[in-house]
């Protein structure tokens, strides 16, 4: 029996005044991979994003490690063990590559240190004084993801870290992804990329017009492949 | 001796003045331009905040005997306090508004603190002593050099530099830098950022304060010396560009400096240089000497 990590239910969330989320249900359990599918403006980014507590307003309910967390601040939501690496990777120009790896605080004991963190990222070590922004897409993507595993947060939140790279850096993300899950990561993906998305996750929701229209688990991939044409014209 | 056919004790005796102006226009500016960054609000009652800072040291002396090197530490800290609970009050309600919300009413609040010590102490001004450690001037030989202002001018520079340096290279400063370009990512994070903008805003507050006490036993103490101030060093706020600490200081300095030669060279431009100066760069370089570019 598995414990529940994340629990949504009936989750609404605005910007301003725009209802974006219309009722998310969606549990996570820990060590599971799940990812989130849907078009561009299905409100995955945005359901990312109300977990962490970057929407404006929210309602419903939002359970970390059974923790309601609706109410909180979203410095407190991160403490609760939560890793965010935002869309547009949010690289600080300001801070050397080096300071934006060691910016995010301690959430808790058992995150990587900085030497395993430069053994998995090479590239991160030889850029490690150049400024944030400096780095490619890549090392930037790389970056944002290994500032979230210095933290300890147990519970993942990647938000379409294959977005604009190469094929070789994609299967290294890949890598990445089965290596953390290995480990016991708990992992939330959204992704635009289907063919990276599909081997990595252990349950799939699909999202439309702000809720959740369908969920199956990877067994059932090849007979919901239909309807994933239908529903994201892969 | 004649520098450029000036005499060299007027010379330097200007330059020193420029330099000790420079000094309190460099820590002035500072404070504003953190604000500015992690607030987005243009703080216009900084002077006023100058002001308190050098009434506080006042009052602590007139009223309660707190002898100056005391009135340097307690001064910034009350007005600090005041600071903060300006933000939680006042400030705190205008964040993700137009940035004009947060300049009207800070340029009300620097009003009613002017009013308010305008009605209880009149305009005519206090004078200060400057504390006997540091009365009297050293001679050079090559010029005399009051004991006190160099002291602003040491004291300014420490200040400065170790502002630099706390958010340049420290830990606590990458927090204040990237929280700058991205709040709300920083506070996904886990960092108490509302914590942050309350405290930054005390310390841009004590900093004003403190160089309102530094101040206190060179000018008249009194409540408009505050807003005599502020308009040069939003000029020199503009010149040097919000982006960069180390430009507000550098720019601080060197406008001190212009100013205080120009005083020698052109006595009647002496007022207006830092304006002059200010539409040339705002013509070549809208963002400022130190700015980013948008």
């Amino acid at each position: 029996m598995t414990t529940e990590l994340l629990r949504i239910e009936d989750l609404h969330a605005w910007y301003g005044e725009s209802h974006i989320l219309h009722g998310v249900n969606l549990t996570v359990h820990e060590g599971e991979v799940v990812t989130l599918l849907g078009r561009n403006g299905a409100g995955r980014t945005t359901t990312m994003r109300a977990i962490v507590g970057l929407t404006g307003k929210r309602k419903g309910s939002i359970r970390i490690n059974g923790t309601e967390t609706i109410k909180l601040a979203p410095h407190k939501v991160a403490h609760l063990g939560v890793g965010y690496c935002p869309e547009e990777r949010g690289i600080f120009a300001s801070l050397t590559a080096e300071e934006n790896l060691m910016l995010p605080p301690t959430l808790a004991p058992g995150g990587m240190s900085v030497d395993e963190i430069y053994a998995m990222f090479p590239n991160l070590k030889e850029r490690a004084s150049s400024p944030g922004t400096r780095l490619s897409g890549g090392e930037q993507q790389m970056l944002a993801v290994a500032r979230i595993l210095r933290t300890g947060a147990r519970l993942l939140l990647l938000d379409e870290i294959s977005e604009g790279l190469a094929p070789v850096i994609v299967q290294k993300l890949g890598e990445m992804i089965l290596s953390l899950k290995a480990k016991g990561y708990t992992i939330v993906l959204v992704e635009q990329n289907f063919r990276f998305a599909a081997p990595l996750a252990d349950r799939f929701y699909v999202m439309e017009h702000g809720m959740i229209v369908k969920q199956f688990a990877q067994n059932e991939l090849t007979q919901n492949m239909g309807m994933l044409q239908e529903y994201l014209g892969v | 001796m004649e520098i450029f056919g000036i005499p060299h004790q007027a010379f330097l005796g200007q330059l020193l003045l420029g330099l000790v102006n420079g000094a309190f226009y460099a820590m002035l500016s500072l404070g504003l331009a953190v604000i500015f960054g992690l607030l987005d609000i243009v703080n216009f009652a900084h002077g006023a905040l100058y002001m308190l800072g050098a009434f506080a040291a006042w009052i602590m002396l007139d009223k309660f005997g707190v002898n100056y090197w005391f009135a340097l530490i307690l001064a910034p800290l009350v007005v600090g306090v005041l600071g903060v609970v300006i933000e939680r009050v006042f400030l705190k309600r205008l964040y993700g508004l137009d940035p004009l919300y947060g300049l009207l009413l800070t340029f009300g609040l620097s009003l009613i603190f002017e009013g308010i010590f305008r009605e209880l102490f009149g305009v005519s001004g206090q004078s200060y002593p400057v504390p006997e450690l540091l009365s009297g001037a050293t001679n050079l030989g090559f010029m005399v050099l009051p004991n006190y202002r160099a002291w602003v001018v040491v004291v300014s520079l420490v200040v400065c530099i170790g502002t630099w340096y706390l958010i340049e290279r420290t830990r606590l400063g990458a927090y204040l830098r990237a929280g700058t370009e991205n709040a709300k990512l920083v506070q996904a994070f886990g960092v108490n950022v509302p914590l942050m903008v309350m405290l930054t805003y005390g310390a841009g507050a004590g900093l004003a304060a403190l160089a309102g006490v530094l101040a206190a036993p060179i000018i008249q103490v009194n409540p408009l010396m505050g807003s005599n101030l502020i308009i040069v060093v939003f000029a020199v706020v503009v010149i040097g560009g919000m982006g960069s600490i180390m430009g507000s200081i550098l720019t601080g300095l060197g406008l001190g400096i212009i100013e205080g030669l120009t005083r020698v060279f052109y006595p009647e431009a002496s007022s207006i240089v830092v304006f002059v100066i200010m539409v040339i760069v705002l013509m070549i370089r809208p963002a400022g000497l130190f700015g980013k570019e948008a």
